[in-house]
């Protein structure tokens, strides 16, 4: 009581010593610094919500011509022909069954990969076999496209005798095999950062290798797992050139991957180098699908934040 | 020393280890574990105490390039258990290991305890009901869990992890269990849990336990072994060593001189 009186009182009397006076010109430089950081931070958000505006402008003009009912409802999308049909859906279920070929592959083959990454495979492997696998990632994506075309395609016929040149099933695979590298990446470093020890834990109580990879290693690295799902699908659902190269650019309704069908991105490309005058409905189209490609993303994004959150790792 | 009442169920003979790269971290250990007794290893950081341990449950198996020499032999088998021929993983279901910070696996109460019968393939639902309930009330823990095994097991408090796995150690019914420092990341009344917990334990097993808590020693152990720099200095039974070492260093370390 009687020290804090006495202190409040001297506080009257202070003043501020040059010495330890705020330096301005170290502000002011410290200042632009954070200011120039910010800057960069934004450019990619400013680039992001540019990206979604353009998008959101465009397609208000299309909606204006076509009605978003029938823009979901329709089944057919021949915005090139004479009679023009407007429906998302035939390019939609392209996308979404070239996809889930994709994550069959993927998913199984990645994890897989990153379980024998982390679990099993000694250092020197490890060092040896990741950077090769992440080589697949610098692949340029029409290599992929054009080896799905002319390499996988034939040895398919030859097993199924029907199916066409264009196909989504060859197209699936190639791409699934495409996005391994990322799903294992992301996955195995998720197992990696699982402490050692909880394995250790597993291995005291007379677990196997294999036991404690799948009983305790990989719950405990669900949440970077369903990460890198995510991540996969978000890939697969984006991919353009190994889809529009092998798949084919018939928009048709079917989850059939034995068919050839057209993808959102597939038709996005092919309007895009196409010869349509600018502003024309047409043109404005591929502004539609490219909103609804963004929506899909975005979706899976969302689900896969919400898993993460709902498993988070707790060790 | 005071001769035992039980017979040996383990013991070390001129046991050397050495890390990968070289490392010699011990030095012709020799010592038993006495059967139904707690026998504590003192000693200062890096004396190789953790080490000595791990030996008995193969747990330097896990990381490469680590040697092992000379014997760990376990009875009535008479096999020494650092043998090229044992399986590691034999020999973990029957010693089995409490660790320094609680490591509960990311599974429900109940599916930790179940864990190790799990992995010898037991799945008959009310064998699994019976010893999960066995091994809890033998860690002390059913009371507070017998309304929330489906709970995680992170939600329980640090002491509650603790005797968790001293839990999912006991279900499969071990022989001899290890403990590495267990008390050290709990508090005062935790800690007082789990050495009342182990001294009703030794009825059952044999318990060998890494101590930097020399009251710990002293409360819980039957004997004690004292370590440096890879060496067994002193081995005698828990109330020799610390009223009348027979050397000096020993001496120097329990009354906190050094170390």
């Amino acid at each position: 009581m009687n020290t804090a009186t006495t202190m409040l009182e001297q506080s009257i009397n202070l003043t501020i010593s040059p010495r330890l006076a705020k330096n301005i010109r170290r502000n002011i430089k410290e200042r632009i610094i954070e200011f120039m950081l910010m800057l960069a931070a934004l450019s990619a958000v400013f680039t992001t919500l540019s990206i979604v505006g353009v998008l959101l402008y465009e397609s208000l003009s299309f909606f204006k011509t076509v009605s978003v009912v029938d823009f979901f409802t329709d089944t057919q999308w021949t915005p090139l022909f004479e009679d023009a049909h407007y429906g998302i859906l035939p390019l939609v279920s392209g996308t979404l069954t070239t996809s889930a070929v994709a994550l069959a592959v993927t998913i199984p083959i990645g994890t897989i990969a990153a379980i024998y990454l982390s679990e099993f495979a000694s250092h020197k492997t490890r060092e040896i076999v990741k950077p090769i696998l992440e080589l697949l990632v610098g692949v340029p994506t029409i290599v992929f496209g054009y080896f799905a075309l002319l390499f996988l395609t034939p040895i398919l016929q030859k097993i199924f005798p029907d199916l066409p040149g264009f196909n989504m099933l060859s197209a699936g695979i190639v791409m699934g095999i495409m996005i391994v590298p990322y799903i294992a990446s992301v996955a195995e470093d998720a197992m990696r950062a699982v402490p050692m020890s909880m394995r250790e834990g597993s291995y005291a109580m007379g677990a196997t290798r294999f036991q404690t990879a799948v009983r305790v290693v990989t719950p405990a690295a669900i949440s970077g797992i369903v990460a890198a799902y995510i991540l996969g699908i978000s890939r697969a659902v984006g991919e353009t050139m190994v889809v529009a190269v092998a798949a084919g650019q018939q928009p048709i309704v079917s989850f059939n991957p034995m068919e050839s069908a057209a993808t959102i991105t597939a038709f996005i490309v092919q309007v895009a180098m196409g010869d349509l005058p600018h502003g024309s409905i047409g043109y404005q189209s591929i502004f539609a699908a490219g909103l609804v490609l963004l929506m899909m993303t975005l979706c899976f994004n969302i689900l896969g934040h919400m898993l993460r959150k709902k498993y988070h790792e707790r060790y | 020393m005071i001769k035992p009442t039980t017979p040996i169920k383990a013991e070390s003979r001129n046991l050397n280890f050495f890390y990968n790269g070289g490392n010699h971290a011990l030095k012709s250990v020799s010592m038993p574990l006495y059967e139904n007794k707690i026998t504590a290893l003192i000693g200062p950081s890096g004396c190789g105490k953790s080490t000595f341990l791990r030996c008995f449950n193969r747990m330097h198996d896990l990381y490469p390039g680590n040697k092992y020499q000379g014997e760990i032999v376990m009875h009535p088998d008479n096999t020494n258990i650092l043998e090229q021929g044992v399986d590691p993983i034999e020999v973990r279901m029957r010693i089995s290991m409490v660790f320094q910070k609680p490591n509960p696996f990311p599974k429900s109460i109940y599916e930790n305890v179940a864990y190790g019968l799990r992995v010898r393939g037991e799945n008959n639902k009310r064998m699994l009901d019976d010893k999960v309930e066995e091994a809890l009330k033998g860690a002390a823990l059913w009371n507070e869990a017998k309304d929330r095994l489906q709970d995680l097991a992170f939600n329980l408090s640090g002491g509650q992890q603790q005797r968790l796995c001293i839990a999912r150690a006991l279900a499969t019914d071990p022989e001899i269990m290890l403990f590495d420092e267990p008390t050290s990341a709990l508090d005062p009344i935790a800690t007082a849990n789990i050495e009342e917990l182990m001294s009703e334990l030794k009825q059952k097993l044999t318990i060998l336990v890494v101590t930097h808590n020399m009251q710990q020693a002293a409360r819980v152990s039957d004997y004690t072994a004292y370590m440096y720099l890879g060496e067994l200095m002193e081995y005698d039974d828990t109330n020799t060593i610390f009223t009348r070492p027979s050397r000096k260093e020993t001496e120097d370390y329990i009354t906190g001189k050094f170390g």
